[in-house]
């Protein structure tokens, strides 16, 4: 059984119909890259993966790891191990980075029956993969997302991730706004996280990220339907001709 | 579901410390004249000169008009309708010794600590185990039943007692210092304390001496209409420094409850009082019903040079909250810090601030304010920085930050500047937030719970008030905002 299976998902957002017909079929191991020009619902697919308030299925089924996941609150999605990461994380001043990765983790715990974890061996644990970011360990102790660079905000999606380990990780315009050192780091990241328990999606406008993760698939997203599949050569085919000759020939 | 549909289901709290003792009470019946002054006065064996303060308080009181200028809204009372004096009849003598072991004490009281949540170490102090080191000055309803480490205290020469032991052991001290601070005619609910007050704690810190041990009083009002007028006063000698502690909470009931405390604080050349609060009287139920009207007076004078007050509060219950905790800086360098976090849900009103009263040279003053509304609660805060004419070189930052929980509650500033010395500096910064769905959706997409995200945003709004309070009573201010607080997230 897939790890993700979404069939004809139809969703609006007031009133107005985004996402048109979506099916999309996910293993355990596949990253999968779905791409698309502005507004052809990269977002709104990620928001209501994510389960996000406002946003109204209104046809189809999701499916993940045999649950049924328009029934899970968000929480219970995270819980289960859809990890969203966001392209624009949101800053919750006075709340220490380093004390939502605890909560996080210990939430995750409880849910598996598991004790909370002791503050050594979370402490190791997050240290290495700090440094394996190339961040600083005084990261830890700023407010969540606070005064964060762009990229210091994407890097902190991974790093998340990388704790979590998630069944499968939903990175929404993760490369955006990263210069290239920045873009390195990340990639090398997300490739850490890839294997043969865990799905990935990256969500992205550009093929900048997919040179340094190579996608299983690609798809390609337009006005709420996957209107291509392909695998990584039809990301470079996007990128050398743009989207426009795909989106004819498809049509 | 909307989000407002979704309040209105999650705004669905009970207030947890909902009891009553059933300890039989001695009370005089309701009403307030010259001869209820008299024998609340008689029955605490009080000397000439309290009664005396004490009937001048009523006279003056009798001739005040309750004040109506704070943005909260409650039906008139009826001053005559409340009795102004309750003492627990289990104690066979109330001028007795406190007991030295908690077997002397009623068990029903003890059940009552452990309703209430006091932690097994302050139990443990309350039970006078050694090694346990936060001293507990428990008033239940209005007389001291039992204090602990007191022999410690006196080791240091501290003195730590209650306001009635206070008066029969050190009169001169009570008569030097009371009023001096809050005068009995200072205000209409300070004078009615001023004339009915039944018991309250005494701190006394002599020269050069550090308080050895963090001193903590628990209040709780107990008596059905029992009128609740605390009275506190904290002297701290040249070079002495005390932290003290006072955390409260009620059992649920139906009628209103007035509480109208004084606290006075007192510092003398380079002395410090840290004075903190977390505050849970009954809110009413969640249609605004019931709950306690808490008015009260807090101020402190810094009246020696270098010394220092600071104010750390953090208040969650009350159907009504009027408080101002306040500083008079007259010595010269002496500093004045105000830290609150006011939180109200459902019906709550909440007006609250500070006053820093400028008057020595180069003093400076701290305002870190915290509201958060939830439900349909209104929270105001209201400020005064006075720098008077007399003040060189004074400074204050004042820093005021609402945030609001819901669509259907009020965040109001009322802040006041005079400045009347031209060397003064002045700053003040103030913000208006909302818990963000943003914030939420992140938080949740990381398996945290609607409340624990709510809990996470919130406390980290509250930080700077939380890291200015003692550890265990951060724990505790971080546990009772989630209190309460709970169901009104969606």
């Amino acid at each position: 059984m897939a790890l993700l299976e979404i069939k004809n998902l139809h969703a609006e957002i007031d009133g107005k119909e985004i996402l048109k017909g979506i099916d999309l079929s996910i293993n355990a191991g596949e990253v999968h890259a779905i791409m698309g020009p502005n507004g052809s619902g990269k977002s709104t697919l990620c928001h209501v993966l994510g389960g996000r308030d406002g946003y109204e299925v209104t046809k189809g089924s999701i499916t993940f790891d045999g649950h049924d996941l328009l029934e899970m609150e968000t929480e219970e999605r995270a819980i289960a191990g859809l990890l969203l990461g966001f392209q624009h994380p949101v800053e919750i001043p006075g709340v220490k980075n380093i004390y939502l990765l605890k909560e996080a983790l210990n939430a995750k715990r409880e849910a598996q029956g598991l004790d909370e974890i002791d503050t050594f061996s979370f402490m190791k644990q997050v240290r290495e993969l700090v440094a394996s970011m190339n961040m600083d360990d005084a990261f830890l102790h700023r407010g969540v997302n606070a005064g964060f660079s762009g990229g210091e905000k994407k890097r902190n999606e991974i790093l998340q991730m990388l704790l979590l380990e998630p069944k499968l990780a939903l990175l929404d315009e993760t490369d955006s706004g990263l210069d290239i050192d920045a873009l390195k780091v990340v990639s090398d990241g997300i490739n850490r996280m890839r294997g043969e328990e865990r799905g990935i999606i990256l969500v992205t406008h550009y093929q900048r990220l997919l040179n340094y993760v190579e996608p299983d698939f690609v798809h390609v997203l337009y006005k709420g339907r996957i209107i291509k599949s392909g695998d990584k050569s039809l990301a470079h085919r996007l990128e050398a001709e743009g989207y426009q000759e795909i989106l004819e020939e498809a049509s | 579901m909307t989000e407002t549909q979704e309040l209105e289901q999650l705004v669905k709290r009970e207030y947890k410390y909902g009891f009553t003792t059933d300890i039989e009470q001695e009370i005089i019946p309701p009403g307030l004249d010259e001869d209820v002054v008299r024998m609340i006065s008689a029955k605490k064996n009080e000397p000439e000169f309290m009664l005396e303060w004490r009937l001048s308080a009523f006279r003056q009181w009798k001739k005040m008009a309750e004040p109506e200028w704070a943005h909260v809204h409650y039906p008139k009372i009826d001053y005559q309708a409340l009795s102004y004096y309750a003492a627990p009849k289990t104690q066979e003598e109330l001028d007795a010794e406190a007991p030295e072991s908690l077997d002397d004490v009623d068990p029903k009281l003890l059940e009552t600590y452990e309703k209430l949540g006091i932690p097994l170490h302050e139990r443990a102090a309350l039970a006078g185990v050694k090694g346990a080191n936060v001293a507990v000055d428990a008033v239940f309803d209005s007389v001291s039943v039992t204090t602990t480490f007191k022999e410690k205290l006196a080791e240091a020469g501290v003195i730590f007692c209650s306001f009635s032991e206070a008066v029969e052991n050190h009169p001169e001290l009570v008569q030097k210092y009371l009023g001096t601070v809050v005068p009995q005619g200072d205000n209409f609910f300070a004078a009615l304390n001023s004339a009915v007050f039944s018991d309250g704690s005494f701190v006394y810190v002599p020269k050069g001496v550090t308080c050895p041990m963090e001193l903590s009083t628990y209040f709780r009002i107990n008596a059905q209409n029992t009128g609740q007028f605390e009275r506190t006063l904290i002297v701290a000698e040249e070079g002495a420094s005390v932290s003290y502690l006072e955390g409260c909470t009620a059992p649920q009931r139906d009628e209103n409850q007035l509480h109208a405390a004084v606290v006075e604080l007192v510092a003398l050349d380079d002395a410090e009082i840290k004075y903190s609060t977390v505050q849970n009287w009954y809110p009413g139920d969640e249609e605004g019903k019931g709950g306690i009207y808490n008015f009260v007076t807090k101020r402190g004078e810094c009246r020696g040079d270098r010394s220092k007050i600071t104010w750390t509060q953090v208040e969650a219950g009350s159907a009504i909250t009027w408080k101002y905790p306040s500083c008079v800086l007259k010595g010269d360098d002496s500093v004045g810090e105000f830290y609150s976090v006011a939180v109200g849900n459902n019906y709550q009103q909440i007006d609250s601030g500070t006053k820093m009263v400028h008057l020595g040279s180069r003093t400076r003053s701290t305002i870190v304010s915290k509201g958060i509304s939830a439900g349909r609660a209104e929270n105001a805060y209201r400020g005064l920085v006075h720098i008077g004419k007399t003040s060189k070189d004074a400074r204050n930052f004042t820093q005021c930050d609402s945030l609001l929980i819901g669509d259907r509650c009020g965040a109001h500033t009322f802040p006041y500047i005079e400045a009347k010395n031209s060397s003064a500096q002045v700053e003040h910064e103030a913000t208006t937030s909302k818990v963000s769905d943003d914030q939420m959706f992140y938080l949740r997409s990381r398996g945290l719970s609607e409340e624990d995200a709510m809990n996470m945003v919130v406390n980290g709004f509250c930080k700077e008030v939380f890291n200015e309070l003692p550890m265990e009573f951060a724990v505790e201010a971080q546990a009772l905002l989630a209190v309460s607080l709970e169901g009104s997230v969606g």
